[in-house]
């Protein structure tokens, strides 16, 4: 069992009192952050970088801090996600699928409780996947070709198909129109110009945190606008603001599902951290039962994606370890953070450096802890958010929105790609189109027309490139059953001999 | 049917039943929201204060965004700037937002440099920054290089630069490139040209582009495809670990450290080059004096040891041209790259 020894020696790397106050520091300079979408980890790394080359701490300090700023990040976009609707990553625009619900109603306390709790067990379930099965997962890292990748996010669409119970034709007309707005920009394989009218400012395609700040937070203030009344608040008084062990009972299975899924999925290269939070929520929909209640509020549709966020970012680990390749954005930063401290990066790593590695494992652990203890007695302070009435409120949250779209690319033209996404988002809204699959479609859109691509020039051009390996047909299998699996339930409920009472669907 | 209409009824229940309601408790929002608003326009600072500026065209941790913040740290250290150098990111456009805002915005400016590398002038040559040209801006300098390379897995059939250049003379539809950049881009181009040397029909070659070299390289080792064009900062690692065989070095000279061994292509007979270097452009409009002092500050630069410490810190190779030299580099560049593009199709 030598990798347990070496974590154990990462431990100790991690607990020494230095490292500890690092990680503490970090969580919460990290949560902060988070609150505000727009920032981003990376561009707190970025800013902390110069600084920790001055003090001159050592690699596996400063890796120690820069895993707690991300954590704590994730963190605190999951409160703004679930309290103001306002998701700063892919993934947090899953929890507010019923974060956000179970805030309006006054539960937006076990919401973020459930978060913590999700995020922490997820974190902690991959720390021991990434210990014992880092070299059997490298192998699966290298399996996933084009061909595969597409047939994962064709997976991910369809898993969506489900969400939040609107009529197909609405879910079909928000991914069309997510699929639509992802093909602004200059064409990655081409370089060809797409819908960009000649603005450079389109060349890069539309921001991920632009448009989905319009989507959400200004409709939001669009929607409140329409509610008016100057004393109103945006939701009730908290009715139940703890966390109960009976509540968390109910979403055990839920977390153990998103850790085991986000872990597996995170460990792609690419696209895992992302396709694998809208998947969870998709098997969580499929799982659930009798009582369907997801997109109102579902506590188990916070746990789910949390978990597997999470989980994700110890599985993008590996790729980096194994490999020496970034797995995610943010493994890519980390990477950077080790070149630039003076550490090799690559396959050669773990025997050269194993106390940065296996620290670095430790003090994800440790943070992780850290945002558990810091956070859960500091959601009675996060969930008095709400108690602010609409007239600070309404405004603080569009103000929010315009310093946080600035923030990212100091591009004013991206505040009149907000406000465009603003108005489309309260226009579905009101017309009970869902926001989720936009999201969906923008973010997963671009990486499946690469696959697709790649995977049929690697085919020089013939189609059946796309199911040439035992993977890919098993992947597209799984599209299948999701495919027809529900159409089948509401199939046999038509007919008068089938068993009505517990057709799928029913929502 | 009660999940059609959700989401509007769930707010206008909302809104009724939260309507008239006063809260109780004065709420530390406010001042958090101040915070917030002070910490990220703390963060988005960098518009026109003084002092001198390196304008990064890229995101934070990208290569030029890395460029400027070594070479801004080794001028502060050096004390060559009034007061601090600042980095400032323009991200967008794979460097055109930058280049668009140096021409339109900081014309006359003698106290703001921005980085370039090939891709820059791929892309000026292939039109890609609308209406721009190299000839919009002053070309400065440029401080360090890495090089490009060819690499296949260590079973691959081929034990020599030749080898593999005679199986793609022979099936060049059979070879599978991956590499990091669109098509058209750098790692595209670079085997265009060695193409073009072998007697390779460039319009035949299959390069298939990933999303950044770690992605083209994990489809190389994932047996995906044949070959991956890179840099040597790219491969170096994999290398040494044996994951990895360079064929060859596209560089005039070999390189050091775990690719010591490894030929140029030149030696073999091919003599293409790609230069990945690292440099800087100013903005149009200003004074042959202001030029000048840019001049002089490269060459203190690139000839400190803090500057090799830095250099070597990124792991880049020493490359250095300066002044009118690199001017006319810069515009033969642009020229050959846009002839070429022409050549294979990737200009009308």
């Amino acid at each position: 069992m030598e990798p347990f020894a070496l974590l154990a020696d990462g431990f100790a790397v991690a607990l020494r009192p230095l490292n500890l106050s690092l990680a503490f520091g970090g969580v919460v300079v990290g949560t902060v952050v988070g609150l505000l979408p727009g920032i981003g980890p990376i561009n707190a790394i970025a800013l902390l970088l110069p600084l920790l080359f001055a003090v001159g701490i050592p690699p596996e300090s400063a890796l120690i801090l820069l895993a707690g700023i991300y954590y704590g990040s994730q963190y605190g976009n999951s409160i703004s996600t679930i309290l103001l609707n306002v998701p700063g990553t892919p993934a947090a625009v899953v929890t507010a699928l019923d974060g956000y619900p179970m805030a309006r109603a006054g539960r937006g306390g076990e919401a973020l409780a459930i978060s913590a709790v999700a995020s922490f067990v997820g974190g902690t379930l991959s720390i021991f996947g990434l210990v014992l099965l880092a070299p059997l997962l490298a192998g699966w890292a290298l399996r996933f070709g084009p061909a595969e990748y597409f047939a994962l996010m064709v997976l991910a669409f369809a898993a969506v198909a489900s969400f939040s119970g609107a009529r197909p034709a609405a879910s079909l007309v928000a991914v069309g129109t997510g699929l639509l707005l992802a093909s602004v920009g200059l064409d990655p394989q081409s370089g060809i110009p797409r819908f960009t009218f000649g603005r450079l400012d389109l060349f890069d395609g539309l921001d991920f945190v632009v448009v989905t700040l319009g989507l959400f937070a200004i409709s939001e203030v669009l929607l409140a606008v329409d509610r008016s009344g100057a004393g109103a608040l945006l939701a009730p008084p908290i009715r139940r603001a703890r966390l109960t062990l009976a509540g968390l009972r109910d979403v055990g299975a839920s977390i153990l599902r998103g850790s085991g899924l986000g872990f597996l999925l995170g460990v792609l290269p690419g696209a895992g951290g992302t396709v694998s939070t809208f998947v969870a929520y998709g098997v969580e929909t499929r799982t659930a039962g009798p009582e369907r209640t997801f997109g109102k509020g579902d506590p188990r549709g916070v746990a789910a994606p949390e978990a597997a966020s999470n989980a994700a970012a110890t599985g993008a680990m590996i790729p980096l370890l194994t490999l020496g390749v970034p797995g995610s954005a943010t493994t890519a930063v980390l990477l950077g953070a080790l070149l630039a401290l003076g550490v090799t990066p690559g396959p050669l790593l773990l025997d050269r450096n194993p106390e940065v590695f296996w620290g670095l494992a430790a003090s994800m652990y440790v943070g992780n802890l850290f945002l558990l203890l810091l956070n859960l007695p500091l959601v009675g302070v996060f969930v008095r958010l709400l108690r602010v009435p609409g007239w600070i409120l309404i405004p603080g949250i569009a103000g929010l929105a315009v310093v946080a779209v600035l923030a990212v690319n100091r591009n004013p033209f991206d505040l009149v790609i907000m406000t465009g996404c603003g108005i489309l988002g309260y226009l579905f809204r009101r017309g009970g189109v869902p926001l989720a699959p936009v999201i969906l479609g923008l973010v997963l859109g671009p990486l499946a027309e690469r696959n697709l691509r790649r995977a049929l020039a690697l085919g020089d051009g013939v189609g059946d490139a796309l199911f040439s390996s035992p993977l890919a047909l098993a992947l597209w299998g799984l599209v299948v059953l999701v495919v027809a699996g529900p159409a089948w339930g509401r199939f046999r409920a038509r007919r008068p001999w089938g068993r009505s009472q517990t057709a799928g669907g029913d929502a | 049917m009660s999940g059609r209409r959700i989401r509007v009824g769930f707010h206008l229940r909302q809104a009724a039943a939260s309507a008239g309601r006063v809260p109780t408790a004065h709420s530390p929002l406010p001042l958090l929201l101040l915070a917030l608003f002070l910490l990220t326009t703390g963060c988005t600072e960098g518009g026109r204060a003084s002092g001198w500026e390196c304008v990064a065209p890229a995101n934070v941790g990208g290569g030029w965004d890395l460029t400027c913040r070594a070479f801004s740290r080794t001028v502060n250290d050096l004390g060559l700037a009034p007061g601090l150098m600042r980095v400032g990111n323009l991200p967008g456009a794979g460097g055109g937002i930058g280049f668009a805002h140096m021409v339109g915005q900081r014309g006359g400016d003698e106290a703001v440099l921005a980085a370039a590398s090939p891709a820059t002038l791929l892309r000026l040559a292939q039109g890609q920054f609308a209406h721009l040209t190299e000839e919009d801006v002053r070309w400065v300098g440029a401080i360090a290089a890495d090089h490009g390379v060819v690499a296949v897995r260590p079973d691959a059939p081929w034990d020599h630069l030749d080898d593999f250049l005679q199986a793609w003379r022979r099936d060049p539809r059979a070879i599978r490139i991956s590499g990091g950049s669109a098509s058209g881009g750098q790692d595209h181009v670079k085997m265009l040209l060695l193409a073009r040397e072998a007697g390779v029909d460039p319009r035949s070659v299959r390069y298939i582009p990933f999303d950044g070299g770690g992605e083209a390289m994990t489809a190389l080792l994932g047996g995906f495809v044949e070959v991956f064009s890179g840099d040597v900062t790219q491969v170096d690692a994999q290398v040494e670990a044996g994951r990895l065989r360079v064929l060859a070095i596209l560089a005039s000279e070999r390189v050091g450290g775990a690719l010591a061994d490894v030929p140029t292509a030149a030696e073999r007979g091919y003599p293409v080059t790609w230069v990945t270097w690292r440099g800087f452009y100013l903005p149009p409009g200003i004074s042959q004096e202001g030029y000048d002092r840019w001049v002089r500050l490269m060459e203190e630069v690139g000839a400190s040891p803090e500057w090799a410490v830095e250099r070597e810190r990124s792991r880049l190779a020493p490359w250095f041209l300066v002044g009118s030299d690199f001017e006319g580099f810069v515009r033969e560049e642009v020229r050959s790259l846009r002839e070429l593009s022409r050549q294979v199709g990737l200009l009308p």
